[in-house]
């Protein structure tokens, strides 16, 4: 009897944040074991901000991922605004839509470009796809310049803005800078219209596979800042009862918690909010869409490019449409009076929900807190989308397209695994 | 004239700092046609070992692991420099050396806390290895970074900006938060390189880009106990995000006793 054990160790994984390691072990041509391991430095942020003031939290947890700090502060200053039973109006609102609208273009322009592009045309960087796709990196990098510009309009800078606060805004843009951001948001319109139909045309390995997506729904709008959590399995829950459906388990593999639904993996992120939310989208993107031929909601995973790509133009149309109807207030935010409580809150990173609780004293010190990020809830149904592509794609393949199909298969989540990188360390052993 | 090798390294940080590169538009291909990037994971360039002329660091070293990685990229790079407050001072998750929290954090969050192998104090890339030169910020300024590439790359040291926010806030005409609103504004003791922005804001300044040279803290934390901050509040200005750096926690731990969770 002859036995052959395959060992291959390939230096890292590119192209995400954060460090974590696939273990792959094949046996008479089945799967035997796989597993994704996150090795991710825990950071304690959750026991840290124990004792901290409100007014420092958002400044805190914006610290927790460099790529979507203006997701943490939504939904901290959300949930704190929940414990203390505060409204901060409607101006407040709006203006927090298109700073979050800024995120969505910086941090999905990135992803599409600098970190999924390479794999669909064979590069192993974007510094060398500009070679040969001079105009479409281009593209690239002036809409995720543009989102960065949207974010410092109200935040001073795109990591870390300081613009933000429980209540509203510390500052609000003049009539002049909001004129000369809309004039760049038109100008950059058609871009992000060609950007759909080019991502469109990617020849995608055609893979469906079954899922449960789960979204926030809000009842007028495309889902970012607010919203009810959905499920396209008829889940239909406030946020403040995400912990009665979800829980989050720790693996010894892992330091991110795995989140599951019901005991289930689960779907969140741009292809689950587009999938539910068909009927939110703005009417241009929806006939850009529409004539794209690509039917949603949609089962092929690697159409997740193609949904960043449509939140791309969401996020253009709704931050035009909003600064269009742009005012100065008299005060851009209103006033915190502490109060002890308990406070949710949950928005859309660009990675998908993001669940935030905060227990609160009568002085406005911070007791608890729990903070669930998307690429924990993703974690379990990276796992199984992993074991069923490479089943699909096929295990006989050399040990080099299957770490390479495995690789695209998890950039496509965009995994923020932030908060740490060494290394993908793939192992890949066959008996 | 083989073209300078350059590599950006990530410990634990939250990525933010590595996108003053990544946030670099065209600059961004600007640099990848001068240097040869030969290893930055998050850019897709993957050679950990390389040998490097300049190795960018983000990031606070905080398991063994880390230590053992650090001691590896220092013996592969010519210049070593750190890019932001994690490797430079220790950064906001530094904040579990103040009580040698870790074990207690570890358990209160893990259900498995032996799976979990974390050091007892996240610390500056300095408290390991040597540091050509620091960049404080968090994040970084891009604007600093590039300048520092550059003036590598001609073969000078970087200019090491260390004056104050205050100084900042003159040049732009910002008006003085702490004066006309009684905000307790760290910009006295602070850094510049943010270019002032949470004065320009409106709002005081949290001292993310660590102390300035000379940083008189005790005649601030004075003027703050004049505004009315009670010790605990006066310690929660200076051990924040740059808790480590020895200035911002020496004049901190006057004030901390006894500690932000029970007062």
């Amino acid at each position: 009897m002859t036995e052959r054990t395959v060992s291959i160790h390939v230096p890292a994984l590119t192209r995400v944040e954060g460090e974590g390691a696939l273990r792959l072990r094949i046996e008479d041509g089945r799967i035997e074991a796989l597993a994704l391991d996150i090795f991710e430095p825990p950071r304690y942020f959750e026991k840290f901000l124990e004792g901290r003031q409100h007014a420092e939290v958002l400044d805190i947890v914006a610290r927790v991922c460099g790529i979507c700090p203006v997701a943490y502060q939504m939904s901290a200053a959300q949930a704190l605004e929940d414990a203390f039973r505060l409204d901060p109006g409607p101006w407040v609102r709006d203006m927090r839509r298109v700073f979050y609208c800024g995120e969505w273009l910086q941090s999905h322009a990135l992803h599409i470009h600098l970190l999924a592009l390479p794999d669909f045309l064979g590069f192993d960087s974007v510094v060398a796809m500009a070679a040969e796709h001079p105009e479409a990196v281009r593209r690239g990098l002036r809409l995720q310049g543009l989102g960065n510009d949207l974010i410092r309009l109200f935040g001073g800078r795109s990591v870390h803005p300081v613009g933000a606060c429980v209540g509203g805004f510390h500052d609000a843009p003049t009539l002049d800078e909001v004129r000369t951001m809309l004039a760049r948001l038109r100008a950059e319109w058609p871009e992000s219209e060609a950007l759909i139909g080019w991502v469109a045309s990617l020849p995608m390995p055609d893979d469906e596979q079954v899922f449960t997506s789960v979204a926030l729904r809000h009842p007028a709008d495309y889902p970012l800042a607010e919203g009810r959590i959905v499920s396209d399995a008829g889940l239909d829950i406030e946020i403040a009862d995400y912990e009665r459906h979800f829980a989050e388990e720790h693996r010894p593999q892992s330091t991110a918690l795995f989140a599951l639904l019901d005991g289930q993996p689960y779907l969140t992120g741009p292809l689950a909010r587009l999938n539910l939310n068909l009927d939110r989208l703005p009417e241009a993107t929806r006939a850009l869409l529409e004539a794209t031929g690509i039917r949603f909601p949609s089962r092929n995973m690697f159409h997740s490019l193609l949904a960043r790509a449509v939140e791309i133009h969401v996020a253009l149309v709704e931050a035009i449409r909003l600064l269009e109807a742009y005012v100065r207030p008299a005060s851009p935010h209103v006033a915190v009076r502490p109060c002890a409580g308990i406070g949710f809150g949950a928005t859309e990173a660009p990675r998908g929900i993001l669940w935030h609780r905060y227990a609160v004293d009568g002085h406005g010190i911070i007791r608890a807190a729990r903070l669930v990020p998307p690429t924990s809830q993703n974690q379990a149904r990276i796992e199984a989308d992993l074991h069923r592509s490479l089943l699909a794609f096929g295990l006989d393949q050399p040990d080099e397209a299957l770490r390479l199909r495995a690789e695209t298969v998890i950039r496509n989540y965009d995994p923020c695994i932030s908060c740490a990188t060494h290394f993908l360390d793939l192992t890949v052993q066959r008996q | 004239m083989s073209k300078p090798r350059i590599a950006v390294h990530k410990f634990s940080s939250c990525d933010g700092c590595q996108l003053a590169f990544l946030n670099a538009g065209e600059d961004l291909l600007t640099l990848g046609a001068l240097v040869d990037i030969r290893h930055f994971l998050e850019a897709g360039f993957a050679e950990e070992g390389a040998e490097v002329d300049i190795a960018f660091v983000e990031g606070s070293i905080s398991t063994p692991d880390e230590v053992e990685r650090i001691r590896r990229v220092r013996a592969n790079s010519r210049h070593l420099v750190t890019l932001g407050a994690c490797a430079t001072a220790g950064g906001l998750q530094a904040l579990r050396n103040l009580d040698d929290s870790n074990e207690d954090w570890k358990q209160a969050i893990y259900a498995q806390p032996e799976f979990i192998h974390t050091l007892a104090h996240a610390e500056p890339v300095h408290a390991h290895v040597k540091v050509d030169f620091e960049l404080w910020g968090c994040p970084v300024n891009g604007r600093q970074v590039l300048a520092a590439v550059r003036q590598l790359l001609f073969g000078v040291a970087p200019l090491d900006e260390r004056d104050k926010v205050c100084m900042e806030c003159k040049r732009q005409h910002a008006v003085c938060v702490m004066v006309t609103q009684g905000k307790p504004c760290m910009g006295p003791v602070t850094r510049t390189g943010c270019g002032a922005l949470c004065p320009r804001f409106g709002r005081d300044c949290y001292a993310c880009f660590g102390p300035a040279e000379n940083a008189n803290t005790a005649a601030l934390a004075r003027r703050l106990e004049g505004l009315g901050l009670p010790p605990v509040d006066i310690a929660r200005r200076f051990l924040f995000i740059n808790s480590q750096a020895p200035a911002f926690r020496e004049e901190g731990l006057r004030h901390y006793p006894p500690g932000f969770a029970d007062d």
